[in-house]
């Protein structure tokens, strides 16, 4: 086999044994999945008759659901990612990853396989919570290609916060402190577009909800899905994407890496 | 280096590793010839940890030379992971998946095809006794049957050399003796192995050579009967119940050394039955009662309170004095 086989094949068992991880801990991702969920109905049912009367004259809380969605599609991969972190550092600090240190199998197998397999849990969940929004009267006006579009800016910007969640389940140095940072991730899309027009914040605050990298990316879905333009949006959303995934690759990398000097215990 | 070229033996030279100023390996040589047992001997805190993390590529030495089966560490290390098993201290299996997925994680990462796969790891079930616990998840195995699946994991790709970690540290005594007989079996086939135990009964019995790491340095080295050569023999320890019998016994037994605060009387003796019956017989014949005797064997104990310093005897036994005799 060549090496590129052999990072296939090393990596596609790392994610088979993910997934079994997924499936045998239920409980967590059951409660990653439930949160934005609970934010939906919370979001539509209690505050949404409030929150929608700002956005037009007609039924505020249908306007409101169809304008809160991307904001909680991002909540669901903020609340995937951490899971991601979770999992990393009880893998770092358990002894199984010095099994895998020992073998000569592709080294980067092992993150491979936890950012593919948080890759399809968070695809997944977001196909949850999309279905559930749904059956509660989401309504979308996207042709084909504009849901294969925002399906494609979500998946992006997944993989450039699982590989951010990498790297912090990497740097944290107890699986408690990898399940608290990635928590800020949540607050993000809130403090952007993604619940509320940004426009109706106070002026230091709309300055960063409308420079941080959830509001293009929150922007950019909701124009997809509400078949509206979303003029430049796309392009920042990308590119805020691409580096945070860049940096945050090289950034778990050499974390990865640097452990072997680590001292034992 | 050249001296492990073609042989699947171990070779360091002068390995030294410092963890800021504590310096863990000062120097340490050692030489481990294929298809022999060495055991590293030290009680915690040595460095013989630190020795093994080195030689199975997992920590970078500070500097010396090593290789293992002919691939030096240093620069080879993939050449180095691709012939080594390592059973850590600490159990390395996946605690969510089965005994049999753990092991097809193995087979799957050494590349066997899925009915080779299978069939070793059929093999290994049976060989370590997990057939019947092989489809439960790991929550519901005992410390044992987790060693054990830890070694078999360990053997999955039939690997030349083993390093284990202190490989009974934990187990009751009969999982202790199921460990020992697997290892041994390992040798017998050729495969050399390298183990670190802080327990001195383990290495004698299981320990072609022994080497006895003491302050990061490798303070003796040899065989269990070398060992034990150098240091004083045996002898009979002869207690009485008063002070004119003990000079009595004192004046008929020459060689022997009388300790008048203890009543007691050390004679040499090679613990032999036919000694103890010969020195009992001149007694009897002298009429001089005995009132009870301590036979002492020279053993690793012995060797090793000898060879390292108080402190470890000390951190050891709670303080006993070094050359204390033992209740046979």
């Amino acid at each position: 086999m060549t090496d590129l086989a052999y990072i296939l094949s090393d990596s596609r068992v790392m994610l088979r044994r993910n997934l079994k991880h997924q499936l045998r801990y239920p409980s967590m991702t059951l409660m990653l999945i439930g949160m934005p969920i609970v934010f939906l109905l919370l979001f539509v049912y209690v505050f949404g008759g409030q929150l929608g009367a700002g956005l037009g004259p007609h039924d505020g809380r249908a306007a409101y659901l169809d304008y809160v969605v991307p904001g909680l599609l991002l909540i669901t991969v903020a609340s995937a990612v951490q899971g991601t972190s979770i999992m990393v550092a009880m893998d770092m600090t358990g002894g199984i990853i010095d099994r895998f240190r020992t073998m000569a199998i592709a080294r980067a197998s092992v993150l491979n396989g936890h950012v593919i397999g948080s890759l399809l849990q968070t695809l997944g969940a977001m196909a949850i919570v999309v279905g559930v929004a749904l059956g509660i009267g989401y309504h979308v006006a996207a042709a084909p290609l504009q849901w294969l579009g925002a399906i494609g800016i979500l998946a992006l910007f997944a993989f450039a916060l699982i590989w951010l969640a990498v790297a912090l389940g990497l740097a944290a140095k107890s699986v408690e402190t990898a399940s608290n940072t990635p928590m800020i991730l949540i607050l993000l899309p809130i403090l952007g577009s993604g619940f509320v027009p940004t426009g109706t914040m106070p002026a230091g605050l709309r300055q960063f909800a409308e420079y941080q990298p959830f509001t293009p990316v929150a922007d950019t879905v909701r124009g997809l899905l509400s078949g509206s333009p979303i003029g430049s949006h796309a392009f920042v959303a990308i590119g805020w994407s691409v580096g945070i995934a860049v940096v945050s690759y090289f950034w778990a990398i050499s974390l990865y890496n640097r452990r072997r000097a680590a001292e034992p215990k | 280096m050249s001296s492990g070229t073609g042989s699947s033996g171990i070779v360091a030279r002068d390995v030294c590793k410092a963890f800021g100023d504590h310096l863990v390996l000062d120097k340490v040589s050692l030489t481990v010839k294929e298809g022999s047992i060495l055991a590293l001997l030290g009680p915690n805190g040595v460095g013989k940890t630190t020795m093994v993390r080195i030689l199975s590529t997992l920590l970078p030495a500070d500097s010396g030379s090593m290789s293992v089966a002919g691939h030096d560490v240093t620069t080879d290390p993939d050449g180095v992971r691709g012939v080594i098993g390592v059973t850590g201290q600490f159990s390395a299996v996946d605690n969510l998946l089965t005994g049999t997925e753990n092991l097809r994680l193995m087979t799957d990462l050494r590349h066997f095809g899925r009915d080779a796969g299978r069939r070793r790891i059929g093999e290994l079930l049976e060989q370590f006794e997990l057939t019947d616990a092989a489809d439960n998840p790991l929550s519901t195995y005992s410390g044992g049957m987790r060693r054990r699946l830890d070694l078999a994991m360990t053997l999955v790709g039939e690997p030349r050399v083993i390093f284990l970690d202190e490989p009974t540290t934990g187990l009751d005594p009969r999982s202790r003796l199921t460990m020992w007989k697997i290892v041994r079996e390992l040798a017998s086939r050729g495969v050399t192995v390298l183990l670190t135990t802080q327990y001195l009964d383990e290495a004698d019995q299981l320990a072609d050579r022994i080497a006895v790491l003491d302050q990061g340095r490798i303070v003796v080295e040899g065989n269990p009967s070398e060992l034990k050569s150098r240091i004083p023999g045996g002898h009979v320890r002869l207690h009485f119940a008063d002070a004119g019998r003990l000079r009595s016994a004192a004046q008929l037994l020459e060689t022997g050394t009388p300790h008048n605060d203890q009543l007691v009387l050390e004679v040499p003796a090679d613990g032999s039955v036919d000694s103890l019956r010969a020195l009992l017989d001149v007694l009897h014949r002298a009429r001089i009662d005995v009132e009870r005797l301590t036979v002492h064997t020279a053993d690793l104990d012995d060797v090793f309170f000898a060879v390292t310093g108080s402190h470890v005897a000390r951190d050891l036994d709670g303080g006993r004095a070094p050359q204390g005799a033992h209740q046979p």
